[in-house]
């Protein structure tokens, strides 16, 4: 076996998962009256505008370990330009004609990207929309800004985060194995990260 | 906040009520600037009606009590000066919620209930249902909802509606003593102040007129102003409406991310009906191991 993921690597992400989670539920709740239950059986919708703000911030501190962690293995090379170009062999899973991959492949560079700025965007429009009182009246294009921002890359981050889910756990079997253990199987690493550890 | 029995015409974030058979007349305020002596009767009475804690003055260079409204107090009288060419000019304007026919608080707040219009005109905030977001301050297009920092709720006038459901006047009109705060039926209101602007143009204030803002669907305070034309001048806004961004966000944008969202959860779904996973080499797993390309398509 292979260790993957280190078990810090593995603290950080889980944290940022969850706490994700958590914001898109209760986000999602304020976001439409349809899905406002969803901040009742999470303990109110005065107790969910109070916490989510608060998981933000531990959203974006994970964000901020991972970019530490990661940010070097996520870099867009020329390699990754040409599997991009070729992604739909990849959609199609026929990745034997895919160009080798390292320790990442570039759909899951651009998600990692993805989530960065979405979550700096999130940052900056959700502490205005923290503090909407605050903001001058003189202002208020600020108010309204937030909140379009704060959708817009909420929404972005969801898309994101749908296609993360799917092929991290029915796509590619072994995947979430190693995310929660660590360790991947030589055959695993060689078929889907070939120029990883070599 | 009052509990009554009054009919509901809007609430926030939920679908609207069926609407009554019954005809409701809108009720409105009349608030005639012209013969407003800046008494502040009408903030003393609001403040004793609704049982507000006294809020500090602060001293701004004029008469006015302080810079804007509180959670605490819902009820100002702006005093401005202004100098044209027609020489100096000394404007009080008594400012409150406006109660818009198309309350922008009311389309921007997520709680449901939090945000009520009743048939009869009134927008009204119910703090129980309110989660203290802030959105409607962000809806409005005439900087009303406070939100307490003691409660984290918002607060605003409420036309009284505690004394109107039980058939009183607001308690700013029964304290004004010149007859500038009228209330009554909007259409009465409206005969008013349409006499009224025929005086004022008499005596020579040409421009007089009504401010009752079309934009936000018209409002049930009914205000005359000498100077229609330039309402900037009493801190009135020329052509409010629910900004933009407040109509984008809740409408289109909200559209948008539905189909985003499920089109990506039904987008995968079928994806794995037609693709399913990807195996490691050498992996033996039964028969789903058979090399994709082999698959029946
Ligand atoms: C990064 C730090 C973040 C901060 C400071 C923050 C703050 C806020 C605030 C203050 C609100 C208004 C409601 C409330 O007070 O609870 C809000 C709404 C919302 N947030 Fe966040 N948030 C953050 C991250 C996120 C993330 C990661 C998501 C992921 C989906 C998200 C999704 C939403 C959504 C969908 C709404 C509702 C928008 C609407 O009402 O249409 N937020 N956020
Ligand atoms: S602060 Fe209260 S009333 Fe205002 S939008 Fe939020 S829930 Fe609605
Ligand atoms: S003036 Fe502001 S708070 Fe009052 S009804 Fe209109 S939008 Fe709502």
């Amino acid at each position: 076996m292979i260790l993957r993921y280190t078990l810090k690597e593995r603290i950080v992400h889980w944290v940022a998962g969850f706490v994700y989670v958590y914001l898109l539920l209760t986000g999602l709740a304020f976001y439409t009256p349809k899905l406002y239950w969803l901040a009742v059986a999470l303990g109110g919708g005065t107790t969910s505008r109070e916490w989510h703000p608060w998981a933000g911030l531990v959203f974006v501190a994970a964000t901020v370990f991972m970019y530490r962690m990661w940010a070097a293995d996520m870099r867009i090379t020329d390699a990754d330009r040409e599997w991009s170009r070729a992604i739909g062999r990849y959609v199609r899973n026929e990745d034997a004609h895919l160009p080798p991959v390292g320790r990442y492949n570039a759909g899951q560079k651009y998600f990692f990207w993805l989530m960065f700025l979405g979550g700096a965007l999130l940052l900056i429009s959700g502490v205005a929309m923290w503090f909407t009182a605050s903001i001058p009246w003189s202002l208020r294009w600020l108010r309204h800004a937030a909140v379009l921002v704060h959708v817009s890359a909420g929404l972005a981050t969801i898309g994101g985060f749908i296609i993360h889910v799917y092929m991290g756990t029915a796509v590619v079997r072994g995947g979430f194995t190693s995310i929660v253990r660590g360790e991947v199987s030589e055959e695993w690493a060689r078929t889907h990260h070939r120029m990883w550890k070599r | 906040m009052a509990g009554n029995t009054l009919e509901l015409k809007r609430i926030s974030a939920s679908a609207a009520p069926p609407p009554g058979i019954r005809e409701t007349p809108v009720l409105a305020k009349y608030i005639d600037t012209t013969t407003c002596i800046g008494c502040k009767a009408c903030e003393v009475a609001c403040q004793q009606w609704n049982d507000l804690p006294p809020e500090t003055t602060v001293q701004i260079g004029t008469y006015q009590t302080m810079p804007d409204m509180t959670a605490n107090f819902w009820n100002l009288i702006r005093f401005s000066e202004y100098e044209d060419e027609g020489g100096f000019h000394w404007f009080m304007r008594k400012d409150q919620c406006m109660h818009c026919g198309d309350p922008g608080c009311l389309k921007a707040c997520p709680a449901p209930g939090a945000i009520v219009q009743y048939v009869n005109g009134i927008v009204d905030f119910q703090q129980d249902q309110c989660i203290g977001c802030g959105y409607c301050m962000a809806g409005c297009p005439f900087n009303i909802p406070k939100l307490s920092s003691k409660t984290k709720t918002v607060y605003k006038c409420t036309l009284c509606v505690d004394r109107v459901a039980v058939g009183l006047e607001p308690a700013c009109i029964k304290a004004c003593p010149t007859g500038c705060l009228q209330f009554g039926t909007k259409a009465q209101l409206l005969e008013i102040a349409a006499k009224r602007v025929g005086q004022l143009r008499e005596g020579g204030f040409k421009e007089a007129g009504i401010y009752d803002p079309p934009g936000v669907g018209g409002t049930s305070v009914v205000t005359v102003l000498a100077h229609a034309d330039r309402p900037e001048i009493y801190g009135l806004p020329a052509n409010p409406s629910i900004p933009l961004a407040v109509s984008f966000w809740k409408a289109p944008l909200k559209w948008l991310g539905n189909i985003a969202m499920i089109g990506g959860i039904v987008g995968t779904a079928i994806h794995y009906l037609r693709y399913g996973a990807k195996h490691a080499e050498g992996h033996t797993e039964g028969p789903a191991e058979r090399p994709p390309e082999s698959r029946a398509s």
